[in-house]
């Protein structure tokens, strides 16, 4: 185990969606940054860059993150999943046609990281993690519209689309998301 | 962000002589508030030891029936732990009323106890501040003050700890236990790990060099009676005003152990021993709550904006502690 030196760039090897990628980074490269600028995976999107508003949000072995605020370096040994590794323009992920038949947005730029923040979210809520709102073992009831907002508030929507991403989570939730 | 050295050592030992051997480094484990305040050029760390990689991720049971959390355990795996949520309630409801899913996924149980204060001007490198660039000032004395301490503050500095975390971890007597570079370990409470202002606010705790936090353990799980209370200005994602973390038994209509531990009021997570002792022995009532917030809220002193805090913490104690004793409101 040795130091990489300050600006001289290091060998960071990134499995995103399958696929092995060798780069050479600078130690201060963001995952966020890595994946728009340096894999050209311009689905993640670059809101706040300050872990406020969700928009950068990927799943790190299936746990969602914000991924501008992680180096991208300290991620060599983690599966990353982004949008792009969610469903294609041809083949849709259930979720995200589900975002399309119930309106799910307005400009679209929150969207990638509002889905992938619910796939992670519905993994947790499976997983019986409970909420500020209470206890959940085992969850095996359906989640609700209240519970929805409250583990997705780390999303935000300049938009307001609120009301439409919360039904679209929930029916995906309901009629497509148990096989998942 | 300004260019640094950056090692991720395998064990313990390797990191403690990467912090060694590279004097001012700064260990990074989730990095959701350490690398935000490096893009800002707040954290200026030229070496940064990667403490991800280190085996700190377990939770496990201790001889005397408490609970030691590894370091790097996450805010996200320790909210749902089912010996967290079935014995130290109060610390699971702290978490979860933190942050977001995605912080929580990534926020470390040390690198929380850690994390710098929330206060726009420490934030914002156009204003001064105490915190940030010593002797420069404090915007917020006479300034924009809502968030800002009110209990435990200086003439320099009226910053608040931010952590939900903390407040459950300090009501429940939680001790972190480190390890130095010269091998020997250390164990302190969090009364002893963080500071006050006083006349240097850019020091937040007693850590010295290369000390690293291995672990926080827990003493047996307290009362039954335990609850955390938040109150903030949006429903979900938003830092606390004011939070009350309490842990209570009544025995035949007497309170028979009492602890509360405040957040968003102080420097640091706040405690008043002197007024835990005023319920002990006594039986619920609304009168004596308010005994016990006089106690509290004897030294506090509002900056203006964040004057509400003094009734609003008053307010949250006595409804917290009615709702757990069960006494008539």
């Amino acid at each position: 185990m040795s130091w990489i030196e300050a600006d001289s760039g290091a060998a960071v090897t990134l499995s995103v969606n399958g696929t092995r990628h060798d780069l050479k980074l600078d130690a201060r490269v963001t995952l966020l940054d890595a994946l728009r600028e340096h894999l050209q995976l311009t689905g993640t999107k670059k809101g706040c860059d300050h872990g406020q508003c969700g928009a950068c949000t990927v799943l790190v072995d299936g746990r969602r993150i914000n991924s501008c605020l992680s180096l991208a370096v300290m991620h060599q040994a983690d599966e990353i999943t982004t949008i792009e590794g969610l469903g294609t323009a041809h083949k849709l992920h259930p979720l995200q046609a589900a975002f399309v038949a119930k309106d799910g947005f307005q400009c679209g730029y929150c969207t990638s990281g509002q889905i992938c923040s619910a796939i992670g979210m519905l993994g947790e809520w499976r997983k019986g993690w409970p909420s500020h709102l209470g206890d959940h073992a085992g969850a095996a009831s359906a989640i609700d519209a209240a519970e929805i907002r409250e583990r997705m508030s780390g999303n935000l929507c300049r938009c307001a689309a609120y009301p439409r991403i919360v039904e679209a989570i929930e029916h995906y939730a309901i009629h497509e998301g148990a096989d998942t | 962000m300004i260019a640094f050295d950056y090692i991720r050592p395998a064990d313990e030992t390797a990191a403690l002589q990467a912090a060694t051997e590279r004097p001012g480094a700064r260990f990074i484990a989730g990095g959701t508030n350490l690398l935000d305040l490096m893009k800002l050029g707040i954290e200026r760390p030229r070496h940064l030891v990667d403490i991800g990689a280190l085996d700190l991720r377990e939770v496990t049971e201790t001889p005397g029936g408490g609970l030691r959390i590894g370091a790097l355990v996450t805010n996200a795996a320790l909210a749902a732990h089912p010996l967290v949520r079935q014995r130290y309630p109060v610390l699971s409801q702290a978490i979860l009323a933190g942050a977001s899913g995605q912080l929580r996924n990534k926020a470390t149980t040390a690198g929380n106890l850690l994390q710098r204060t929330r206060c726009y001007f420490f934030y914002d490198p156009a204003s001064p501040c105490n915190k940030r660039e010593p002797g420069a000032g404090c915007s917020a004395i006479g300034g924009f003050n809502r968030i800002m301490a009110i209990l435990g503050t200086s003439a320099h500095c009226i910053a608040s700890h931010p952590s939900d975390m903390a407040v459950a971890m300090r009501v429940l007597d939680a001790r972190v236990e480190t390890r130095l570079p010269d091998g020997q370990t250390g164990s302190h409470t969090l009364e002893a790990l963080y500071r006050l202002p006083g006349e240097t606010p850019h020091v937040d705790h007693r850590l010295a060099p290369g000390e690293l936090i291995t672990a926080v353990v827990l003493p047996p799980p307290p009362a039954r009676q335990q609850s955390y209370r938040k109150v903030r200005d949006r429903a979900s994602y938003a830092f606390a005003l004011v939070s009350v973390a309490a842990v209570v038994s009544v025995e035949e209509e007497r309170i028979t152990e009492a602890a509360l531990a405040f957040g968003g009021v102080g420097p640091m997570p706040w405690r008043n021993r002197e007024a835990e002792a005023l319920l002990v022995g006594q039986a619920p009532s609304a009168a004596l709550f308010e005994r016990c917030a006089d106690v509290v809220l004897a030294e506090a002193n509002g900056h203006g904006g964040n004057d509400f805090k003094v009734p609003l913490l008053r307010r949250t104690l006595v409804s917290c502690l009615t709702k757990l004793t069960g006494a008539e409101p």
